[in-house]
């Protein structure tokens, strides 16, 4: 069973940015999507992925606290864009402005299991992360760190937004994960 | 939140403004006419009949003309879309977009200028399933406009139903054709649906074919009671 937390304010923005996630995610495992707030992460999931939001949805930025779980998370996780900020911040890194919108060019810079060479990526978000010591960089694009790993754990963060045009990034966790 | 729609009178729009009321208000829809019938953009098929389908609704309607210059036409959407901020407060906008980076990616872009949200609600969502839940909420849509091989003729003016559905579906298959006409196969026109306080009669129509390519004109409609 894969948990997917949805890390948005409303209806419309769960549609958009939890919904594709789950489409992909239920062709391959059972799934379940659970609100941040609420979210009760167990061993009984193999694989977590955060969600990402609107551009103008930051509010999960005010309840860091909610993912204090991610300390001591041995599941393998995916944070997508608001989900990479957030695995970042608790894990001490900063969020700096970051503007990018639309298809975008990555480059892989550290061989790893979900992404390899460079590739074209949709991006929707107006903050990045300074990863903290804690993470390996392993893919950026001109303007922001696009993928990071937990240097220790399964903890991957990816900026874009893989449901769009690189869903084969969300199947690589879903079936491997594990570097 | 308040939002407004941006509203082309198809199937999409209308669909992606039924689940904004659902959870939001709306306040207006936001319409761009394009000059261009090549719009990469704007949907542009009986486009004129948004007035009408505003009125149904009791929605006011902001609607901005538009060269259809790529682009450019941007420049169009972007006004209207501030004008609605100014005028009906809006808060958000929330599109039909289903599959196409290109448009998300201008709207975004607009919306962030203009410091408003940005919702998807149809968002890389299963084209046949969108279909399925189109008819079976009730909505009543014809469609309006074909534009590839092998749709003829005879499509112009069909009732999209579950028949339809299948038979696009089908097409899917055999032709690569996008059965919601993501790819801009077909357009749609929407006549009525569940939130519509009236529906649209059309009394007067022409059909315009020439090569796999034409457009159910409707030339005269008017709102009847439900």
């Amino acid at each position: 069973m894969i948990l997917i937390i949805n890390l948005n304010q409303g209806n419309l923005g769960f549609n958009e940015f939890c919904l594709p996630v789950y489409d992909i995610v239920s062709k391959i495992e059972e799934c379940t999507i659970q609100h941040y707030t609420s979210a009760k992460v167990s061993s009984s999931f193999s694989r977590i992925i955060l969600s990402g939001t609107p551009l103008m949805d930051n509010e999960y930025l005010n309840s860091i606290e909610d993912f204090q779980w991610l300390k001591s998370c041995t599941i393998p996780v995916l944070g997508i864009c608001a989900g990479m900020q957030v695995m970042g911040l608790v894990f001490g890194s900063s969020l700096v402005p970051c503007l990018e919108i639309g298809m975008t060019h990555v480059t892989t810079l550290k061989e790893n299991a979900l992404v390899s060479s460079s590739f074209s990526a949709y991006s929707l978000h107006r903050y990045g992360i300074i990863p903290s010591s804690d993470f390996d960089v392993l893919a950026r694009s001109t303007l922001c760190v696009q993928v990071v790993k937990h240097a220790r754990r399964d903890l991957y963060g990816v900026l874009f937004h893989p449901e769009v045009r690189n869903k084969e990034v969300v199947r690589e966790f879903v079936t491997a994960g594990s570097a | 939140m308040n939002l407004g729609v941006l509203f082309s009178g198809g199937k999409d729009s209308t669909l992606a403004l039924w689940k904004a009321r659902q959870t939001d208000t709306v306040t207006c829809l936001i319409s761009v006419l394009s000059r261009n019938e090549e719009s990469y953009m704007f949907h542009t098929p009986n486009i004129d009949i948004v007035r009408l389908q505003a009125e149904a609704m009791e929605l006011p309607l902001i609607q901005e003309t538009t060269d259809g210059v790529k682009e450019e036409e941007l420049i169009d959407l972007e006004r209207a879309i501030e004008k609605a901020k100014i005028i009906y407060s809006i808060e958000g906008v929330a599109t039909g977009a289903v599959e196409s980076v290109y448009q998300a990616e201008r709207v975004q872009r607009i919306c962030h200028n203009l410091d408003v949200w940005c919702f998807n609600p149809l968002w890389l969502r299963n084209q046949e399933a969108l279909l399925y839940e189109i008819v079976e909420a009730g909505f009543h849509v014809i469609i309006s406009g074909v534009f590839a091989y092998p749709l003829s003729e005879e499509w112009l003016g069909r009732v999209l139903d579950r028949a339809v559905i299948r038979q696009l579906v089908e097409l899917q298959k055999l032709h690569g054709i996008s059965p919601s006409g993501e790819g801009g196969e077909i357009e749609t026109t929407v006549l009525d649906a569940p939130f519509f306080r009236k529906r649209i009669e059309v009394t007067d129509f022409e059909i315009v074919f020439d090569k796999y390519s034409g457009k159910f004109i409707i030339r005269e409609a008017h709102l009847v009671e439900k």
